[in-house]
């Protein structure tokens, strides 16, 4: 089932279909590792909701909701 | 001289292994970005000596951050010998990316795999003699922290040094690898240096590199007519970065063997679920900020003043007294600080008794000039010490970064990143580290809006100010609330300030995006001695040498205006009305009127602004001018523990307000900050209109605040007006912008 990792809960993990977005944005998110194919794991979110914390690639990465929303991916069942 | 350089990642260890191999003493924190320039170091145990270059931590290539391009026109333009990348074993694939990016520059490169000692620590494995073999360039095994490997490392890299290598690509999809190809040739007709570096970042449409061949451009934009992928459409750069990364996962990510497979729980995932709680998180971050402050500057360590007893002074009789406590027991930051002036004092009476049969202008130049002036100084020095080695704990141990995620939501209501917490809490502590620790933050107008609002939270030399005008307004007006009561409220006062300020200058002249905040979480771990001590003694040098030049040569100054007529005659009986500084006082006093000490105080309310402009200097001199104006106007000297006295010795002989003594408080609080922060903040705004922008902003800000203090609290319905001014000076910001943005 397609889902942005926006909309994620806190222990929901999937691989990333797509990343759209500004350039420079996406650009970032790429080089961080978020490109198709790569599981990712919603650790956390911060105390009021936001930014949220991820594990992709065997590392923690944190990026805003506003960011999150531009990976869409395959959420596992 | 052979020429290296150091690249990898933020946060891999760059910074230790240039210590370690050049025996230098750069500060490492654990926050991506430490490194805001290039730094050079020399190491020695080879044949010959070898130039170290450290660079900034970066996660690729692109021309998206300053780190960035700084990083790539040092390979590219100044051609080091070698590139020595630095990739942190335990986080590999992103690491290797970098990695890719290097590989296609036609320079010598070899790979010091760090952090294995944690690798293996959690029961992981690399194959590195297979890891060599798939990448192609030398992999040597390191351990920056313990020193372990760097000869072997340097060995290797000198041996490399000497060949010649050309760039490689990984990248295997095929229409791009042709397209590259074409490129590339077409590159190499024009001469161009690391003809494959070019070819690849102009294929993912780099705008550095589209300005630099705008000849090439038509070629890309042909073949672009030609394309289509199923998932990025014609976007380029998306496609070679899912490329590399493809290739990694292939043909590196094998030779990496976890014990674990799948999400687990890492010793930094059990704390952050306490430290990052969803209820507790924010309420222990301000528990911990409590307990450094009342660490560093609280008179009643641990609240035992209760138990000891108002009576209780610390070893009686000796010349200690008091030192270590007096009705409580001091807090170490506290007890620092008495145990210098203790020392400074010996030391100044020493050498103050070489002058007793000088004529008294000698005398007084040393002792009311310059040993006043440095001791107030140095005596601050441990304490401030203390402050940034309890906040250097914070920041290496990782919690800092935490902190951060966690107060980015808050902070982006006002136009800031989570990243700018940390610079401005420091702000509470001393502002000069502060300012500098604002280069962690990306955008320039963030970095320079951050700076100007950092003196409003009032720091620990202004804290004097506070708690004596406070005590002093309580026991002359004889109000039976708390002086503590004033004092907090003049830090709220400040915080308010500066939200109200950011959220201004970011609406206005300091306009712009709020930057992305896609930050790497460093894993915790245990502070490095040796890292603390090297950056505390690198902050000792600078305020001492401050000390000794600055502060030395300002102190003589006001000496010389204090004491001296403008007829140039020595002021023997201590009339400091006729002082040139006192001329100048008086001329300026009109100014200060709205600011409740101005015209409507007596011949002697020039003192006030004499205060306002000594601090300026450094603000614990604001206090210690009240002395000495104090024991002039008395005809005598008036003593007392923490200057309380005095300011009431002088209250009473200006016939200042209570209200406009509140407003000399956040004059002083919300003004030009002292010589030491100016010139930090100078050196961090190389732009010399914002700099001279903020030096503005500091006085208008301060003269406008203190104004609207004094005001309303001498005439409430005025409080009023002000309200609704500020309400409709935001409203008005957010419409014209909103329009702005609309018409775009």
């Amino acid at each position: 089932m397609e889902k942005i990792l926006a909309e994620y809960k806190v222990g929901e993990s999937g691989t990333i279909k797509n990343v759209s977005g500004e350039k420079r944005i996406r650009r970032r998110l790429f080089d961080m590792g978020i490109t198709p194919g790569t599981n990712v794991y919603l650790r956390k979110k911060a105390p009021l909701g936001d930014p949220i914390e991820i594990t992709i690639r065997g590392y923690e990465l944190t990026l805003r909701k506003t960011e999150a929303e531009c990976i869409l991916t395959e959420v596992k069942r | 001289m052979k020429r290296f350089a150091l690249l990898g990642n933020p946060n891999s260890g760059k910074t230790t292994l240039f210590n370690s191999l050049t025996g230098s003493a750069e500060y490492v924190g654990n926050w991506p970005g430490v490194t805001a320039e290039r730094k050079e170091g020399t190491y020695k145990k080879c044949s010959e000596p070898i130039t170290i270059v450290d660079l900034p931590g970066i996660y690729s290539l692109s021309p998206y951050t300053p780190e960035e391009v700084v990083s790539r026109n040092f390979i590219l333009d100044e051609k080091p010998d070698l590139v020595i990348n630095i990739v942190d074993a335990t986080n590999l694939e992103r690491n290797l990316y970098l990695t890719t990016q290097i590989m296609e520059i036609d320079v010598p490169m070899v790979i010091a795999l760090n952090m294995m000692d944690a690798l293996t620590k959690a029961g992981d494995k690399i194959d590195i003699k297979k890891l060599e073999e798939k990448i192609g360039v030398p992999v040597v095994e390191i351990s920056a922290l313990r020193e372990d490997g760097l000869d072997e490392l340097m060995r290797v890299a000198y041996e490399e040094s000497k060949k010649e290598r050309k760039g490689v690509s990984v990248i295997e999809h095929p229409e791009l690898c042709h397209l590259i190809g074409d490129v590339k040739i077409a590159l190499e007709a024009q001469k161009v240096d690391n003809p494959l570096f070019h070819a690849v970042k102009f294929v993912e449409l780099d705008e550095l590199e589209m300005e630099m061949h705008q000849n090439l451009v038509k070629m890309v934009d042909d073949f672009k007519k030609t394309f289509s992928d199923d998932t990025f459409g014609t976007d380029f750069d998306a496609i070679i970065a899912d490329s590399r990364y493809k290739y990694i996962t292939k043909n590196y990510s094998p030779t990496l063997k976890r014990k674990h497979v799948g999400i687990s729980d890492t010793k930094s995932d059990k704390i952050d679920k306490v430290l990052t709680h969803k209820w507790f998180g924010i309420p222990i971050f301000l528990v911990i900020l409590l307990a450094v402050f009342h660490l560093t500057f609280s008179e009643n360590f641990l609240f035992l003043g209760g138990v000891l007893g108002e009576d209780f002074v610390s070893l009686p009789g000796t010349a200690f007294e008091g030192v270590f406590g007096e009705g409580a027991i001091y807090s170490p930051g506290v007890i620092l600080l008495n145990l210098m002036g203790v020392f400074t004092d010996w030391l100044f009476g020493l050498i103050g008794g070489l002058f007793s049969n000088s004529a008294p202008w000698v005398q007084g130049l040393f002792n009311d000039g310059i040993f006043a002036g440095l001791g107030s100084v140095l005596s601050f020095i441990p304490q401030i010490l203390l402050l940034l080695l309890l906040f250097s704990i914070l920041e290496d141990s990782g919690y800092m970064a935490r902190v951060a995620f966690m107060l980015d939501r808050l902070f982006r209501r006002f136009g800031l990143s989570g990243r700018a917490v940390l610079p401005m809490i420091m702000g509470f502590g001393c502002s000069v580290p502060a300012i500098i620790n604002t280069r962690t933050l990306a955008d320039e107008k963030e970095k320079v809006a951050t700076i100007r609002v950092i003196p409003f939270f009032s720091c620990g030399a202004k804290l004097p100010i506070l708690t004596a005008v406070s005590a002093a307004i309580i026991s002359h007006f004889g109000f039976t609330s708390s002086p503590d009561l004033i004092v907090y409220s003049m830090y709220v006062v400040g915080v308010v300030v500066a939200i109200i300020s950011i959220i201004i200058m970011r609406g206005t002249t300091m306009k712009g995006e709020t930057p992305p905040f896609i930050m790497e979480l460093p894993s915790y771990h245990m502070p490095q001695f040796k890292n603390l001590m090297i950056h505390l003694w690198d902050k000792a040098k600078h305020f001492i040498k401050k000390a000794f030049t600055i502060i030395v040569a300002s102190s003589i100054v006001v000496w010389v205006l204090t004491n001296f007529t403008f007829g140039w005659k020595f002021i023997a009986d201590g009339n400091v009305n006729d002082s040139i500084l006192g001329g100048i006082g008086m001329l300026l006093q009109p100014i200060f009127t709205p600011l409740g000490f101005g015209a409507q105080l007596n011949a002697n309310g020039w003192v006030f602004i004499v205060a306002a402009i000594i601090g300026l200097i450094a603000k614990e001199n604001v206090i210690a001018a009240f002395g000495v104006l104090a024991a002039c106007i008395a005809g005598g000297a008036v003593s007392s523990e923490e200057g309380v006295q005095e300011v009431v010795t002088i209250i009473g002989a200006t016939g200042i307000t209570w209200q406009g003594a509140i407003a000399f408080i956040i004059f002083n609080m919300t003004t030009i900050p002292c010589f030491a922060a100016v010139a930090t903040a100078k050196a961090e705004i190389p732009d010399k209109k914002k700099f001279s922008g903020t030096m503005l902003f500091w006085l208008v800000a301060s003269y406008i605040v203190s104004t609207v203090c004094y005001l309303s609290l001498t005439y409430w319905w005025t409080a009023i007006i002000f309200a609704v001014v500020l309400v409709a000076v935001l409203i008005l910001i957010r419409k014209v912008n909103f329009k702005f943005k609309k018409k775009r």
